[in-house]
């Protein structure tokens, strides 16, 4: 299990969680795994996230991932 | 790709070359989007609204068609329909459908034999416009009773019950504010404003495209991505991508403002509709402050809570952003994140809201959202230091992130540099300059995530022994002579045998845009790799010229050798001995990468800054200017400078005098640099700079992104400033002459 930390603001889509643990070995497995849980982020995740692993924005979704890794999802960001 | 520590001390990185660009440039013979002209080309020019929001009830060129020499004309009929998201957003912009949602919104366009002749067949199109109610200012599209932009446009964040026009919406945070604000000993709440500023580059957008009957295409633009226009144009006009090639020119400044588009489609368009021929587009500078995207404008609560020792203990924002009448364009979201990220506070909670209002479809500019977010909270902490008696680097060094501490916006920041930039301006001579009477020193500081990105690279070694690296990302601050040091400092050549190209959309595979300060980040962590590569293959060729294994030889100063005596006993072959020969040794050698580039290091930056203030015309003078950012390595010094420099008078062109002036008619009021006022020379002295080097873990050379960061402290620090020497607090922007005059002698 991974644990995802989700900005707080997805707590009304999520439950009320904003750490949500999912089965996961890669990060596209982990967003499937979300939405599953959590149909109501999938409007969320379509328009785009960035992900942090460790503190490193990860785009490559075939990432590998395991539990006890710290895991953001934080909102897209554009750059000038 | 981990930094790579065996290559310290360096031998190129951190010199200082000359510019592979510089004669090209102070020649002339540098080729900018407007310079290219095609045998039996046509010229191209867009009929805008005069009204900020008016429906469009019929579009007549008949007139205009029968102008000889006009040879085609395209409204919004002549695009496919059926886009959804993004895609129609910027369909819209090109051309607008049933509404014309701003002043300058493009609502037809014309081609024909000469500029003159298609700019007289503009006036000819006839319009007719039903004349809607309007809104510009941010804080008026969302009030109760302010007419809807574009009913339905909000998107899935946005909860029951807010105006129309909120067509975002954005919360996050952690800890307990309430408690954070009642541990402190004083909490002050505050309301900023900003208006939109626009990036100012000095050339307009310009581009030669034609487009054939058949579907394919080819155009030369001035802009930060030419993979980007591919795709735009391509689904704004409905044609696959692989069918248009794009080539970039020469770009005179982008800013974030060049990553997207705005008139290029039409040329396109036009050249179809004309047959083929090819159409030169080249906006005036009035259609690129009307047409083009600004920043957004802003208004900002901050709530911030501090004990007397100067430890903040909880920070709450509530922005509110328009960026014109399309969801997604403004900042919000960057805004928010940036906007207390240079510190370490157990209690936050920010909210967003993106508003729509009848304003030009924002682009990025430098940083988007990050300086409108540090001139508010930036300001509110200095002034409670002040009210504290506290020292405003002090302060921020008690609260400073560093490694280990969770960022703001939510993950643990890695190797970050925020202290050492903090402790580098501490020393730094400017700050013991006396000051006199009406003078005021300021201190703020400002934070960019910076980016990595779609990257491809490719190296091809010469007959010669040079290399030459073709790279995605146009030039627009130095990344060619950066990547050319990264590449020859790799190959262990000189920088003068590696020549960088910027290449078209045919040539590589997808690259994004220079943006996000990632072109020597990504771009140089590519060719790096690319380079290493086409090092591996140099040493088979040697390998199997010396009848040895591969794995027995190793590369040093641009030659290969054997590793170690085992080895054998050969002379050194260098590169270009490698590269005569290599037609009959196996054939051309090179390397390439491709990645999505992660592990780019966030960027920290101080500046301080002494003004001195008219107190009989409000005038600002900036007396000096220290610039303080963590660039990871530097590896060109007086391009990072550059950077720097070219930051800071960006801002502080924001913080005085520049402005989107809108009349009560919904139409921008100075559309012309004599109007808006961007900082000149004989406005600033010369920007003092302080390279700090907190080497960046996720890159092979620490490099971190330098562009962007700097615009971001100007704005508060000269608010500081400028309270420093009038006690008088402006919370608006621009802080232009008149407007502090009125607070002086409101005193």
């Amino acid at each position: 299990m991974v644990t995802v930390n989700l900005w707080s603001g997805l707590r009304r889509l999520t439950d009320g969680e904003q750490a949500v643990q999912v089965q996961a070995g890669t990060l596209r497995e982990m967003l499937d795994a979300l939405v599953t849980a959590h149909p109501g982020l999938g409007p969320v995740i379509k328009a785009g996230v960035s992900i942090t692993v460790d503190g490193v924005i990860t785009p490559n979704m075939n990432t590998p991932i395991h539990e006890g890794q710290e895991i953001y999802l934080i909102q897209r960001i554009k750059g000038g | 790709m981990a930094k790579d520590e065996t290559h310290v001390p360096y031998r190129l990185i951190g010199t200082r070359p000359n510019r592979p660009d510089g004669l090209d440039k102070v020649t002339g013979r540098a080729r900018y989007g407007a310079d290219i002209s095609l045998p039996g080309m046509l010229h191209g020019a867009v009929v805008r609204s005069p009204h900020a929001h008016a429906r469009i009830k019929k579009i007549d060129a008949t007139k205009a068609l029968a102008l000889p020499g006009v040879k085609a004309v395209v409204t919004r009929a002549d695009l496919p329909t059926g886009l959804t998201g993004e895609d129609l957003n910027l369909q819209e912009n090109t051309l607008a459908g049933d509404t014309a949602l701003y002043d300058g919104h493009a609502v037809a366009a014309v081609a024909a034999t000469s500029k003159l002749l298609a700019e007289q067949a503009a006036r000819l199109i006839e319009v007719e416009y039903e004349v809607l109610p309007h809104v510009t200012d941010v804080d008026a599209a969302m009030a109760p009773g302010a007419p809807v932009i574009r009913p339905g446009a909000a998107d899935h964040s946005v909860p029951e019950g807010m105006h129309p026009n909120v067509a975002r919406y954005i919360d996050f945070g952690r800890g307990d504010v309430e408690a954070g604000f009642a541990a402190a000993d004083l909490v002050r709440e505050r309301t900023y404003k900003t208006e939109a500023t626009h990036q100012g580059y000095i050339e307009p957008h310009a581009a030669v495209a034609q487009l054939g009957a058949d579907g394919k295409g080819e155009m030369w633009v001035c802009t930060q991505g030419q993979w980007y226009i591919r795709r735009m144009c391509s689904a704004v006009l409905g044609i696959d991508a692989a069918n248009l090639r794009v080539t970039p020119t020469e770009i005179g400044g982008g800013f974030g403002g060049k990553t997207t588009i705005f008139m290029e489609p039409l040329p396109l368009a036009l050249s179809k509709k004309a047959g083929g021929r090819p159409v030169k587009m080249v906006m005036s500078r009035s259609e690129v402050l009307r047409a083009t995207g600004p920043t957004a404008s802003a208004s900002m609560d901050v709530k911030l809570g501090m004990t007397k020792d100067g430890k903040v203990t909880a920070g709450k924002v509530v922005f509110r952003m328009q960026g014109g009448p399309y969801v997604g364009s403004s900042p919000i979201g960057e805004a928010l994140q940036c906007a207390f990220a240079c510190y370490d506070i157990p209690n936050l909670m920010h909210e967003g809201y993106e508003v729509l209002a009848n304003r030009p479809k924002a682009a990025a500019y430098r940083a988007p959202g990050s300086p409108m977010a540090a001139f508010a909270t930036e300001s509110l902490l200095d002034e409670m230091c002040r009210e504290l008696g506290l020292d405003p680097i002090e302060t921020r060094l008690k609260n400073a992130a560093r490694e280990g501490t969770k960022a703001s916006y939510g993950p643990t920041f890695n190797r970050i540099g925020f202290v050492e930039s903090l402790e580098a301006t501490k020393a730094h001579p400017n700050l013991s300059i006396p000051l006199g009477p009406n003078q005021g020193r300021g201190v703020a500081a400002g934070f960019w995530f910076n980016h990595g990105g779609e990257t491809s690279v490719s190296l091809a070694v010469g007959e010669d022994g040079t290399a030459t690296v073709s790279v995605g990302t146009p030039d627009i601050g130095g990344s060619r002579a950066s990547i050319a040091l990264m590449t020859a400092e790799c190959l262990g050549i000189p920088y003068d045998k590696v020549r960088v190209n910027v290449v078209e959309t045919g040539a590589l595979g997808v690259n994004e845009p220079t943006h996000g300060s990632r072109a020597t980040f990504a771009s140089g962590l590519a060719a790096v790799q690319a380079a290493r590569q086409a090092i591996a293959e140099m040493c088979r060729r040697a390998a199997a010229d010396w009848g040895i294994e591969p794995e027995a030889v190793e590369w040093k100063d641009g030659a290969a050798i054997p590793a170690g005596p085992n080895a054998g006993k050969f002379p050194p072959m260098t590169m270009a001995e490698i590269g005569a020969t290599m037609g009959s040794t196996g054939g051309p050698i090179s390397g390439h990468h491709e990645v999505t580039a992660g592990g780019y290091g966030a960027s920290f930056g101080v500046h301080v800054v002494d003004v001195e203030v008219d107190p009989e015309t409000g005038r600002t003078t900036i007396l000096r200017y220290l610039v303080v950012q963590d660039a990871g390595t530097a590896i060109h010094p007086t391009y990072v400078e550059g950077q720097y420099q070219g930051g800071a008078a960006q801002g502080i062109g924001w913080a005085l005098n520049e402005e989107y002036v809108y009349g009560a008619d919904g139409r921008l009021q100075n559309p012309v640099f004599l109007d808006y006022r961007v900082p000149v020379a004989s406005d600033l002295p010369m920007i003092d700079t302080v390279i700090v080097e907190v080497p960046n873990p996720g890159h092979p050379y620490g490099v971190r992104g330098v562009g962007e960061t700097g615009i971001t402290p100007p704005l508060p620090a000269i608010a500081n400033a400028i309270h420093a020497a009038t006690g008088k607090r402006l919370r608006s922007l621009p802080m232009s002459p008149s407007k502090l005059l009125a607070a002086i002698k409101g005193a």
